[in-house]
Protein backbone atom coordinates (compact mmCIF):
# COMPACT_ATOMS: atom_id res chain seq x y z
CA UNK A 1 0.00 0.00 0.00
CA UNK A 2 1.53 3.22 -1.29
CA UNK A 3 1.37 5.20 2.41
CA UNK A 4 0.57 8.47 0.58
CA UNK A 5 -2.77 7.77 -0.18
CA UNK A 6 -4.53 8.55 2.02
CA UNK A 7 -7.81 7.67 0.46
CA UNK A 8 -6.62 4.05 -0.06
CA UNK A 9 -5.62 3.73 3.63
CA UNK A 10 -8.94 4.67 5.35
CA UNK A 11 -11.30 3.14 2.27
CA UNK A 12 -12.14 -0.90 3.40
CA UNK A 13 -11.57 -2.02 0.15
CA UNK A 14 -9.59 -4.53 -2.11
CA UNK A 15 -8.93 -3.90 -5.83
CA UNK A 16 -12.19 -5.05 -7.03
CA UNK A 17 -14.55 -3.50 -4.31
CA UNK A 18 -13.20 0.46 -4.58
CA UNK A 19 -15.59 2.98 -3.43
CA UNK A 20 -15.29 4.96 -6.77
CA UNK A 21 -17.72 2.34 -8.14
CA UNK A 22 -20.14 2.24 -5.09
CA UNK A 23 -19.08 -1.53 -4.29
CA UNK A 24 -17.96 -0.42 -0.61
CA UNK A 25 -21.23 1.73 -0.20
CA UNK A 26 -24.04 -0.97 1.48
CA UNK A 27 -27.09 -0.94 -0.20
CA UNK A 28 -30.16 -0.10 1.55
CA UNK A 29 -32.24 -3.00 2.51
CA UNK A 30 -35.21 -1.44 1.12
CA UNK A 31 -33.70 -1.57 -2.06
CA UNK A 32 -34.35 -5.31 -2.16
CA UNK A 33 -37.55 -5.22 -1.32
CA UNK A 34 -38.32 -2.58 -3.59
CA UNK A 35 -39.92 -4.43 -6.41
CA UNK A 36 -42.14 -5.78 -3.83
CA UNK A 37 -45.50 -5.72 -5.32
CA UNK A 38 -46.59 -4.51 -2.04
CA UNK A 39 -47.84 -6.20 0.94
CA UNK A 40 -50.21 -2.88 2.37
CA UNK A 41 -53.03 -3.67 2.87
CA UNK A 42 -54.72 -0.93 1.08
CA UNK A 43 -52.77 -0.47 -1.33
CA UNK A 44 -54.94 2.04 -2.68
CA UNK A 45 -54.56 4.64 0.24
CA UNK A 46 -51.17 4.43 0.44
CA UNK A 47 -50.12 6.28 -3.02
CA UNK A 48 -51.85 9.60 -2.10
CA UNK A 49 -49.42 10.31 0.92
CA UNK A 50 -46.47 9.07 -0.70
CA UNK A 51 -46.74 11.61 -3.75
CA UNK A 52 -47.53 14.42 -1.44
CA UNK A 53 -44.61 13.79 0.61
CA UNK A 54 -42.57 12.90 -2.17
CA UNK A 55 -43.18 16.49 -4.41
CA UNK A 56 -42.34 17.67 -1.17
CA UNK A 57 -38.85 16.31 -1.23
CA UNK A 58 -38.91 16.59 -4.42
CA UNK A 59 -39.33 20.64 -4.29
CA UNK A 60 -36.83 21.55 -1.43
CA UNK A 61 -34.49 19.45 -3.03
CA UNK A 62 -34.77 21.79 -6.14
CA UNK A 63 -34.45 24.99 -4.01
CA UNK A 64 -31.25 23.45 -2.64
CA UNK A 65 -29.69 22.95 -5.86
CA UNK A 66 -30.01 26.52 -6.79
CA UNK A 67 -27.67 27.47 -4.40
CA UNK A 68 -25.22 25.04 -6.40
CA UNK A 69 -22.53 27.59 -7.21
CA UNK A 70 -23.63 30.21 -5.48
CA UNK A 71 -23.07 29.34 -1.84
CA UNK A 72 -21.08 31.80 0.09
CA UNK A 73 -18.21 29.43 0.77
CA UNK A 74 -16.76 25.78 -0.88
CA UNK A 75 -17.78 23.75 2.08
CA UNK A 76 -21.25 24.76 2.35
CA UNK A 77 -21.82 24.06 -1.56
CA UNK A 78 -20.87 20.86 -0.70
CA UNK A 79 -23.10 20.69 2.57
CA UNK A 80 -26.16 21.99 0.18
CA UNK A 81 -25.43 20.06 -2.59
CA UNK A 82 -25.93 16.73 -0.03
CA UNK A 83 -29.05 17.68 1.81
CA UNK A 84 -30.62 18.37 -1.83
CA UNK A 85 -29.47 15.09 -3.00
CA UNK A 86 -30.55 13.19 0.32
CA UNK A 87 -33.95 14.71 -0.28
CA UNK A 88 -33.48 13.58 -3.97
CA UNK A 89 -33.51 10.18 -3.03
CA UNK A 90 -35.89 10.07 -0.57
CA UNK A 91 -37.99 11.72 -3.19
CA UNK A 92 -37.07 8.91 -5.60
CA UNK A 93 -38.00 5.96 -3.53
CA UNK A 94 -41.54 7.78 -2.48
CA UNK A 95 -42.35 8.26 -6.16
CA UNK A 96 -41.51 4.62 -7.22
CA UNK A 97 -43.51 3.13 -4.36
CA UNK A 98 -46.55 5.34 -5.34
CA UNK A 99 -46.38 4.01 -9.03
CA UNK A 100 -46.06 0.82 -7.82
CA UNK A 101 -49.11 1.06 -5.35
CA UNK A 102 -51.67 2.61 -7.21
CA UNK A 103 -51.44 -0.13 -9.89
CA UNK A 104 -50.48 2.74 -12.89
CA UNK A 105 -47.23 1.49 -13.17
CA UNK A 106 -46.04 4.96 -13.40
CA UNK A 107 -41.64 5.61 -13.11
CA UNK A 108 -40.38 7.92 -11.16
CA UNK A 109 -39.95 10.38 -14.24
CA UNK A 110 -43.56 10.20 -14.66
CA UNK A 111 -44.28 11.70 -11.56
CA UNK A 112 -41.52 14.21 -11.27
CA UNK A 113 -41.03 15.68 -15.22
CA UNK A 114 -44.03 14.25 -16.63
CA UNK A 115 -47.28 16.65 -14.76
CA UNK A 116 -47.50 20.28 -14.79
CA UNK A 117 -46.93 22.88 -12.17
CA UNK A 118 -50.88 22.97 -11.02
CA UNK A 119 -50.66 18.36 -10.49
CA UNK A 120 -47.61 19.04 -8.50
CA UNK A 121 -48.74 18.93 -4.16
CA UNK A 122 -46.79 19.97 -1.55
CA UNK A 123 -46.54 22.38 1.14
CA UNK A 124 -45.83 26.58 0.57
CA UNK A 125 -42.73 26.52 2.88
CA UNK A 126 -41.19 24.69 0.05
CA UNK A 127 -41.96 26.94 -2.96
CA UNK A 128 -40.26 29.90 -1.50
CA UNK A 129 -37.46 31.13 -2.73
CA UNK A 130 -34.55 31.86 -0.70
CA UNK A 131 -33.93 35.69 -0.89
CA UNK A 132 -30.76 34.73 1.65
CA UNK A 133 -29.14 32.53 2.89
CA UNK A 134 -31.06 32.73 6.50
CA UNK A 135 -34.29 32.19 4.63
CA UNK A 136 -32.49 28.80 3.69
CA UNK A 137 -31.32 27.88 7.10
CA UNK A 138 -34.19 28.86 8.61
CA UNK A 139 -36.42 27.39 6.16
CA UNK A 140 -34.62 23.75 6.22
CA UNK A 141 -34.66 24.17 9.73
CA UNK A 142 -38.46 24.28 9.78
CA UNK A 143 -38.56 21.96 6.91
CA UNK A 144 -36.11 19.05 8.64
CA UNK A 145 -37.84 19.45 12.49
CA UNK A 146 -41.16 18.63 10.90
CA UNK A 147 -40.55 15.67 8.59
CA UNK A 148 -37.90 14.49 11.31
CA UNK A 149 -40.99 13.89 13.57
CA UNK A 150 -43.25 12.87 10.69
CA UNK A 151 -40.28 10.45 9.42
CA UNK A 152 -39.97 8.96 12.89
CA UNK A 153 -43.61 7.74 13.09
CA UNK A 154 -43.12 6.82 9.45
CA UNK A 155 -41.53 4.35 10.59
CA UNK A 156 -43.88 1.91 12.36
CA UNK A 157 -46.28 2.17 8.90
CA UNK A 158 -47.64 -0.68 8.25
CA UNK A 159 -46.95 -0.70 4.52
CA UNK A 160 -43.34 -2.04 5.00
CA UNK A 161 -41.60 -0.54 2.32
CA UNK A 162 -42.80 3.24 3.46
CA UNK A 163 -41.58 2.27 6.65
CA UNK A 164 -37.80 1.25 5.17
CA UNK A 165 -38.04 4.72 3.22
CA UNK A 166 -38.83 6.21 6.61
CA UNK A 167 -36.24 4.87 8.74
CA UNK A 168 -33.55 5.45 6.12
CA UNK A 169 -34.81 8.53 6.10
CA UNK A 170 -34.79 9.75 9.71
CA UNK A 171 -30.73 9.54 9.94
CA UNK A 172 -29.93 11.99 6.99
CA UNK A 173 -32.86 14.44 7.99
CA UNK A 174 -31.66 13.87 11.50
CA UNK A 175 -28.42 15.41 10.44
CA UNK A 176 -29.78 18.22 8.18
CA UNK A 177 -31.57 19.37 11.56
CA UNK A 178 -28.21 19.90 12.91
CA UNK A 179 -27.34 21.17 9.96
CA UNK A 180 -29.69 24.06 9.51
CA UNK A 181 -30.03 24.20 13.47
CA UNK A 182 -26.30 25.29 13.86
CA UNK A 183 -26.05 27.62 11.19
CA UNK A 184 -29.59 29.54 12.26
CA UNK A 185 -28.09 29.60 16.14
CA UNK A 186 -24.52 30.91 14.43
CA UNK A 187 -26.45 33.69 12.53
CA UNK A 188 -28.79 34.47 15.51
CA UNK A 189 -24.97 34.86 17.67
CA UNK A 190 -23.29 36.89 15.18
CA UNK A 191 -23.50 40.03 14.38
CA UNK A 192 -26.13 42.80 14.64
CA UNK A 193 -26.64 42.08 10.66
CA UNK A 194 -27.04 38.43 10.29
CA UNK A 195 -28.74 38.58 13.70
CA UNK A 196 -31.42 41.27 11.56
CA UNK A 197 -31.46 39.16 8.84
CA UNK A 198 -31.86 35.49 10.33
CA UNK A 199 -34.31 37.37 12.38
CA UNK A 200 -36.31 38.19 9.31
CA UNK A 201 -35.85 34.79 7.63
CA UNK A 202 -38.31 33.20 10.31
CA UNK A 203 -40.64 36.17 10.12
CA UNK A 204 -40.98 35.48 6.59
CA UNK A 205 -41.37 31.65 6.80
CA UNK A 206 -43.70 31.64 9.81
CA UNK A 207 -46.82 32.05 7.98
CA UNK A 208 -46.01 28.79 6.01
CA UNK A 209 -45.58 26.71 9.41
CA UNK A 210 -49.48 26.01 10.10
CA UNK A 211 -50.11 24.36 6.64
CA UNK A 212 -47.35 21.65 8.03
CA UNK A 213 -49.60 20.89 10.83
CA UNK A 214 -52.75 20.48 8.67
CA UNK A 215 -54.22 17.19 8.43
CA UNK A 216 -55.73 16.18 5.19
CA UNK A 217 -58.75 13.39 4.42
CA UNK A 218 -56.17 11.56 3.05
CA UNK A 219 -53.78 11.94 5.84
CA UNK A 220 -56.30 11.19 8.42
CA UNK A 221 -57.83 7.92 6.73
CA UNK A 222 -54.15 6.50 6.34
CA UNK A 223 -53.08 6.96 9.85
CA UNK A 224 -56.47 5.42 10.86
CA UNK A 225 -55.10 2.14 8.97
CA UNK A 226 -52.06 2.30 10.32
CA UNK A 227 -50.14 3.26 7.02
CA UNK A 228 -49.34 7.03 7.60
CA UNK A 229 -48.96 9.68 10.07
CA UNK A 230 -51.20 12.81 11.08
CA UNK A 231 -49.08 15.99 11.37
CA UNK A 232 -50.68 17.43 13.59
CA UNK A 233 -49.72 14.58 15.83
CA UNK A 234 -46.10 16.45 15.85
CA UNK A 235 -47.08 19.67 16.10
CA UNK A 236 -46.14 19.80 20.22
CA UNK A 237 -42.30 17.61 19.08
CA UNK A 238 -41.64 20.40 16.72
CA UNK A 239 -42.86 23.40 19.09
CA UNK A 240 -40.37 21.84 21.47
CA UNK A 241 -37.73 21.50 19.51
CA UNK A 242 -37.54 24.95 18.12
CA UNK A 243 -37.78 26.26 21.50
CA UNK A 244 -34.47 24.38 21.88
CA UNK A 245 -32.59 25.70 18.75
CA UNK A 246 -34.09 29.26 19.05
CA UNK A 247 -33.40 29.82 22.89
CA UNK A 248 -30.06 28.17 22.29
CA UNK A 249 -28.64 31.27 20.82
CA UNK A 250 -27.02 33.43 23.50
CA UNK A 251 -28.97 36.39 21.53
CA UNK A 252 -32.20 34.95 21.79
CA UNK A 253 -34.28 34.34 18.84
CA UNK A 254 -37.60 34.23 21.29
CA UNK A 255 -39.70 36.86 19.22
CA UNK A 256 -40.19 33.86 17.08
CA UNK A 257 -40.89 31.33 19.57
CA UNK A 258 -44.48 33.07 20.29
CA UNK A 259 -45.23 33.35 16.34
CA UNK A 260 -45.34 29.70 15.95
CA UNK A 261 -46.93 29.36 18.60
CA UNK A 262 -49.87 31.58 17.97
CA UNK A 263 -50.06 30.22 14.55
CA UNK A 264 -51.51 27.46 16.05
CA UNK A 265 -54.57 29.00 18.53
CA UNK B 1 -17.32 35.45 16.98
CA UNK B 2 -15.61 38.84 17.87
CA UNK B 3 -13.22 38.44 14.22
CA UNK B 4 -15.87 38.84 11.68
CA UNK B 5 -13.47 40.04 8.60
CA UNK B 6 -11.48 38.44 6.37
CA UNK B 7 -11.33 34.45 5.48
CA UNK B 8 -12.45 31.44 7.70
CA UNK B 9 -9.63 30.15 9.84
CA UNK B 10 -7.74 26.65 8.02
CA UNK B 11 -8.38 23.63 9.28
CA UNK B 12 -6.94 20.35 8.38
CA UNK B 13 -8.98 16.98 8.39
CA UNK B 14 -8.23 13.68 10.08
CA UNK B 15 -10.26 10.59 9.08
CA UNK B 16 -10.69 6.85 10.32
CA UNK B 17 -11.44 4.29 8.51
CA UNK B 18 -13.83 1.24 8.50
CA UNK B 19 -10.94 -1.45 9.23
CA UNK B 20 -9.51 0.56 12.82
CA UNK B 21 -6.60 1.85 11.14
CA UNK B 22 -4.84 5.04 13.12
CA UNK B 23 -6.68 8.76 11.85
CA UNK B 24 -4.73 9.69 8.46
CA UNK B 25 -4.65 13.45 7.00
CA UNK B 26 -6.94 13.95 3.93
CA UNK B 27 -6.62 17.49 3.30
CA UNK B 28 -7.63 20.65 4.78
CA UNK B 29 -10.95 22.97 4.96
CA UNK B 30 -11.78 26.45 5.42
CA UNK B 31 -14.63 26.95 8.89
CA UNK B 32 -14.84 29.63 11.64
CA UNK B 33 -14.46 27.09 13.95
CA UNK B 34 -13.74 23.29 15.23
CA UNK B 35 -18.04 22.35 15.31
CA UNK B 36 -18.11 24.00 11.99
CA UNK B 37 -15.02 22.10 10.78
CA UNK B 38 -16.45 18.63 11.77
CA UNK B 39 -19.53 19.93 9.54
CA UNK B 40 -17.60 20.76 6.77
CA UNK B 41 -15.30 17.35 7.21
CA UNK B 42 -18.69 15.70 7.35
CA UNK B 43 -19.77 17.05 3.92
CA UNK B 44 -16.73 17.46 2.25
CA UNK B 45 -14.22 13.96 3.33
CA UNK B 46 -17.13 11.46 3.80
CA UNK B 47 -19.63 11.56 0.96
CA UNK B 48 -18.42 8.49 -0.11
CA UNK B 49 -18.34 6.35 3.08
CA UNK B 50 -14.41 6.83 3.75
CA UNK B 51 -14.51 7.34 7.59
CA UNK B 52 -16.00 6.20 10.73
CA UNK B 53 -14.13 9.30 12.68
CA UNK B 54 -13.34 12.51 12.07
CA UNK B 55 -10.80 14.54 13.70
CA UNK B 56 -10.40 18.35 12.89
CA UNK B 57 -7.29 20.39 14.11
CA UNK B 58 -6.31 24.12 13.49
CA UNK B 59 -3.84 24.36 11.22
CA UNK B 60 -2.48 27.18 13.33
CA UNK B 61 -1.55 24.73 15.93
CA UNK B 62 0.07 22.15 14.21
CA UNK B 63 3.95 22.81 14.84
CA UNK B 64 5.63 21.34 11.76
CA UNK B 65 9.27 20.34 11.12
CA UNK B 66 11.17 22.46 8.51
CA UNK B 67 12.57 21.28 5.25
CA UNK B 68 15.65 23.11 5.94
CA UNK B 69 16.40 20.91 9.60
CA UNK B 70 15.75 17.79 7.29
CA UNK B 71 19.38 16.62 7.30
CA UNK B 72 19.86 17.09 11.15
CA UNK B 73 17.19 15.49 12.05
CA UNK B 74 16.53 12.59 9.57
CA UNK B 75 19.50 11.91 8.17
CA UNK B 76 21.40 10.46 11.11
CA UNK B 77 19.02 7.42 11.15
CA UNK B 78 19.63 6.24 7.57
CA UNK B 79 22.19 3.94 7.90
CA UNK B 80 21.19 2.92 11.78
CA UNK B 81 20.08 -0.29 10.26
CA UNK B 82 20.38 -2.31 13.64
CA UNK B 83 17.56 -0.52 14.62
CA UNK B 84 15.25 -2.82 12.42
CA UNK B 85 14.48 -5.76 14.38
CA UNK B 86 15.21 -8.29 11.25
CA UNK B 87 17.89 -10.09 12.73
CA UNK B 88 16.07 -13.06 14.01
CA UNK B 89 12.94 -15.41 13.05
CA UNK B 90 9.63 -14.80 13.50
CA UNK B 91 8.45 -18.35 14.48
CA UNK B 92 5.30 -19.26 11.87
CA UNK B 93 2.48 -18.80 14.79
CA UNK B 94 3.31 -15.25 15.13
CA UNK B 95 0.22 -14.07 12.90
CA UNK B 96 0.07 -10.72 11.53
CA UNK B 97 3.97 -9.39 10.81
Amino acid sequence: MDTYDAYQAITDVTEDQRWAFGAAIRRPALRRRYDDPGRCRRRRTCAPIAKCSVTTHFSLSHRLQQWVAHAPELEEEAALANIALDLLGQARFLLARAGTVDGSGRTEDDYAFQRGPAQFRHVRLVELVDSDFGVAMARLLVFSTWRLAVLDRLRASRDPVLAAIADKGVKEVTYHREYAAQWVIRLGDGTEFSHRRVQAALDQIAPFVGELFTDSDVETRLAAAGVGVRPSETRAEFDAALDAVLSAATRALSGVVGVWRSDED
Amino acid sequence: MSDTSGDWPLYEVFLRGKRGLNHVHVGSLHAADAQMALHHARDVYTRRNEGVSIWVVASRDITASSPDEKDPFFAPSGDKVYRHPTFYAIPDNVPHM
